[in-house]
């Protein structure tokens, strides 16, 4: 957002953050962890201090209860649901807004006027981001906000929750870190970036997840971590958190003989997570109850998922139980006779989570169905086949050669060829024929992992896959507290941009590229061939920009002008100003159209403007990409420059 | 109260499970309470009526200064406990007309969600960290809140004798904070469904 740039006071900031603090902005839980930098800075060597802070919020109306997790859900009160005091939080008498354990708690019953999972609107480029439509699909008169604003008052309330508690040191003046995950495109970026610039941070960074989980393993290693990973050691980020799954690849290089660590490639946007799996439970349950000829309605269905949720962490420790008791009482205040039991047991979950969801595939095994075209969807684009094993394979096989430019030794065979995505290839070629890239350490993240059972059917996957390849087994690299763990590697991380510890190099995970019509005669029933201009490359770092590209472009003037916008997360070598003639089907993806408006002003309405595309990766971590007119300066002498919307609004 | 005496044993069992609810949340809002009234050291229950401070006093006897509990943080745990086990619909229903497994399975209801408000708003731990009936010993001085003698209660510290309860002792209590003007006393809230 250009608001954060328009704050030059370096010095002074730095003067008064006194803590750096990570949010983690999750799809249904926000969690803020912090670290005191002076003190930190004090005793220099020994470990680094992180601490979660306890969030006030209300759980029922009147109480108000501190937990570590803010549950990331907007309630739109109607008038006569609740009394005045009823939603005093200790920083403001009178909140206009609901968040938290109390708008989840309400909107269990009342889910007309829930807002939830607005993160996984903010990526959804089929909607306009910044018109009010959440609750979606609720009556006209429940009043509705945009993801946009849902995002703004979740980091609002954290921040009133901190600034409560260090009244000295406001947070907006502090060292803010905030996650997203990495599979984000740069709309969903910069709208994570607007919602804080709402709120006012004046040092924002943000940072990819999968990112944060490794910065929280690095923290709880201290220097004990050059002896657990080598050079040339590649590792897997998987973080399956409620809502998505986001994956990443890190690469371990050397550097005049230090160790550094690269984040070389990452995953698409998988909507599929931790709320899939208990809804799948709460089905399956739902199921042998209707063969036992008894239906059930909608609360007792949400009743159960809640059930489902407690019974599955039970079940898939490593104990003994082999059943746990399903119990939905009834709703009124007679409580027997009208209770509905059933159990769960340890098989059933066994089958539904770990075979469901990581089922054993073969590494040429790819997500059954393609991605629906976002343009066209109401809802939210949920990932069409549960399986994260699925997922995962497509990804690595993908992947094959992200790590060819870092490790000397060069990938063994030809590259760009990988395994052909086949829809449900049961019969599939054999894994010794499928290229992917092979990771030696594996690094789990987010709540649902936390079930022992899971982690290791995930890591024995990827071990048959290696296994098979003649490749070595790759290791675990232990975390601990899964839930806190990306808070925590983001306050870790704003200490580390201070110049102490290992930094990820990352750089934009994707190249990206404008479409360009090649000019051809019309041929009716047939589009126009698309060529693609790479207007910034892979691997681009933070606080840089690129040259304007050679290729010219006609902006007129007062009339919103577009632009098809492509990504590519494998295409690691096109520089800046090429042009593709041609690609492979799934090398690149398609993100919402561009938009650039020029003023009218001292301008003739309808006038064309030849300009050139640049791009830059500002310090926050977002894209910004400018229109610079070719042969007109302004009074400054500088070539004109114009914003182009990577968020259009519609 | 109406028991078939056929099913004595079992019934008995559901009822020890309710017992135990009550004896563990009676016993919290005991120890609780406990800290403010320990320069007292009268009985821990909280003693409502003016008259029955110290009896039979054979010296002039000192009034007690009794504290009134406030009923907020009662009329709370009974708020959470309803919200979380369904404690008072539980406890108000008449078990007699129901089977066993009725009350087994409304039972898990009230266990599971009682254990997870004891778990969320209070550390519990053992007063003695003994096993129960080992033989321990009391040294001069100990507290006598927290070790409770019994039996042949003669002689001089130190005390040997059989451990028979362990004692629980809230360590750390964590309840919600109630928003000022909040009525406390609807501890579950009507509900209708539009």
């Amino acid at each position: 957002m250009s608001d954060t740039e328009t704050n030059p006071v370096e010095d002074t900031n730095e003067m008064t953050a006194r803590y750096s603090v990570g949010i983690d902005l999750g799809t249904t839980h926000c969690v803020l962890s912090y670290l005191d930098l002076e003190a930190a800075s004090d005793e220099t060597a020994d470990a680094v201090e992180l601490a979660v802070l306890p969030i006030p919020q209300l759980t029922q109306p009147g109480v108000i209860e501190e937990k570590d997790q803010l549950p990331s859900f907007m309630y739109m009160a109607h008038d006569s649901e609740l009394n005045e005091g009823d939603v005093t939080l200790p920083w403001n008498e009178k909140p206009e807004d609901i968040v938290g354990s109390m708008a989840r708690n309400l909107g269990s019953k009342t889910p007309i006027r829930l807002v939830s999972s607005a993160k996984s609107w903010l990526c959804h480029s089929g909607v306009d981001r910044h018109s009010d439509f959440l609750p979606a699909g609720s009556p006209e008169e429940v009043s509705k906000v945009s993801p946009l604003d849902a995002t703004f008052e979740y980091l609002d309330h954290l921040t009133c929750a901190w600034d409560n508690k260090f009244p000295d040191h406001p947070l907006v003046d502090q060292e803010v870190t905030i996650t997203i995950p990495a599979s984000f495109d740069p709309a969903a970026r910069e709208l994570t970036a607007e919602a804080a610039s709402f709120v006012g941070y004046e040092n924002l960074t943000l940072l990819e997840e999968p990112q944060a989980a490794v910065y929280n393993w690095l923290h709880a290693c201290g220097d004990e971590w050059r002896n657990q990973v080598n050079v040339g050691d590649i590792i897997l980020v998987v973080d399956v958190g409620g809502g998505t799954t986001d994956l990443s690849l890190v690469a371990v290089t050397e550097d005049e003989g230090n160790l550094t660590l690269n984040r070389v490639a990452v995953g698409d946007h998988i909507l599929l997570g931790g709320d899939n799996m208990d809804l799948a439970l709460a089905y399956r349950v739902k199921a042998k109850l209707a063969q036992e000829g008894k239906e059930l309605q909608t609360w007792q269905i949400q009743a159960i998922t809640h059930a489902c949720r407690d019974a599955k962490e039970q079940l898939l420790l490593d104990n003994d139980v082999t059943e746990v008791p399903i119990v939905v009482p009834s709703r009124g205040s007679k409580l027997f006779g009208n209770t509905l039991r059933t159990e769960l047991t340890r098989e059933e979950v066994r089958e539904t989570l770990v075979e469901g969801f990581f089922p054993n595939v073969s590494i040429s095994d790819h997500p059954r169905a393609a991605r629906r075209g976002a343009l066209t969807q109401k809802g939210l684009p949920y990932a069409q086949d549960p399986a994260v094993s699925r997922h995962l394979a497509a990804f690595l096989s993908k992947q094959a050669d992200a790590a060819e430019d870092l490790n000397e030794s060069p990938a063994e065979e030809d590259n760009s060829m990988f395994a052909d995505p086949l829809s449900g290839g049961f019969g599939a070629p054999e894994a010794d024929s499928a290229q992917f890239i092979k990771p030696t350490a594996v690094l789990l993240n987010g709540g649902v992992l936390k079930a022992p059972v899971l982690a290791d059917r995930i890591l024995s996957i990827i071990n048959q896959w290696l296994t098979d390849a003649n490749a070595e087994e790759a290791r675990l690299l232990t975390e601990s507290n899964l839930d806190l763990a990306v808070a925590n590697g983001a306050s870790y991380y704003g200490y580390v941009k201070q110049g102490q510890g290992v930094r990820i190099r990352g750089g934009l995970a994707n190249a990206y590229y404008v479409g360009i019509e090649s000019a051809m005669p019309a041929i009716p029933g047939m589009e126009p061939p698309l060529e693609a201009l790479c207007i910034a490359p892979f691997g681009m770092e933070e606080g840089t920009e690129t040259e304007a590209s050679s290729a010219e472009f006609g902006l007129v003037v007062g009339e919103p002008v577009h632009f098809r916008f492509f990504g590519s997360n494998t295409r690691r070598h096109d520089e800046t100003g090429l042009q593709l003639e041609q690609w492979q089907d799934d090398e690149l993806e398609e993100l919402p159209e561009l938009q650039a408006t020029l003023s009218t002003e001292g301008r003739r309405a309808g006038e064309v403007v030849p300009v050139n595309l640049s791009a830059k990766v500002t310090e926050v971590g977002t894209l910004k990409l400018e229109a610079i007119a070719v042969d007109s300066n302004d009074e400054n002498g500088e070539p004109e420059r114009w914003q182009i919307e990577l968020d259009v609004r519609d | 109260m109406n028991i078939d005496l056929a099913s004595l044993p079992t019934t008995i069992d559901m009822l020890h499970l309710i017992l135990a609810v009550l004896v563990i949340i009676f016993l919290v809002l005991v120890i609780k309470r406990k800290p403010t009234e320990q320069a007292t050291s009268v009985e821990p229950i909280a003693e409502q009526k003016p008259e029955p401070a110290p009896t039979t006093a054979k010296e002039t006897p000192k009034p007690a200064q009794l504290k009134e509990a406030t009923p907020d943080a009662a009329l709370q745990l009974l708020t959470l406990l309803q919200q979380d086990a369904r404690f008072i619909d539980f406890i108000q229903e008449d078990v007699a007309n129901y089977s066993d497994a009725d009350i087994g399975a409304a039972a898990r209801v009230v266990h599971e969600g009682s254990k997870k408000t004891l778990s969320t708003y209070f550390e519990l731990t053992p007063v003695r960290n003994e096993d129960e009936e080992s033989r321990i010993t009391l040294n001069e001085g100990f507290d006598a809140t927290e070790v409770r003698l019994t039996g042949n209660v003669v002689g001089e510290a130190p005390f040997t004798g059989t451990l028979v309860h362990k004692g629980w002792k809230v360590t750390n209590t964590k309840l919600p904070k109630i928003a000022e003007g909040h009525n406390t006393s609807i501890v579950a809230s009507a509900e209708v469904e539009l």
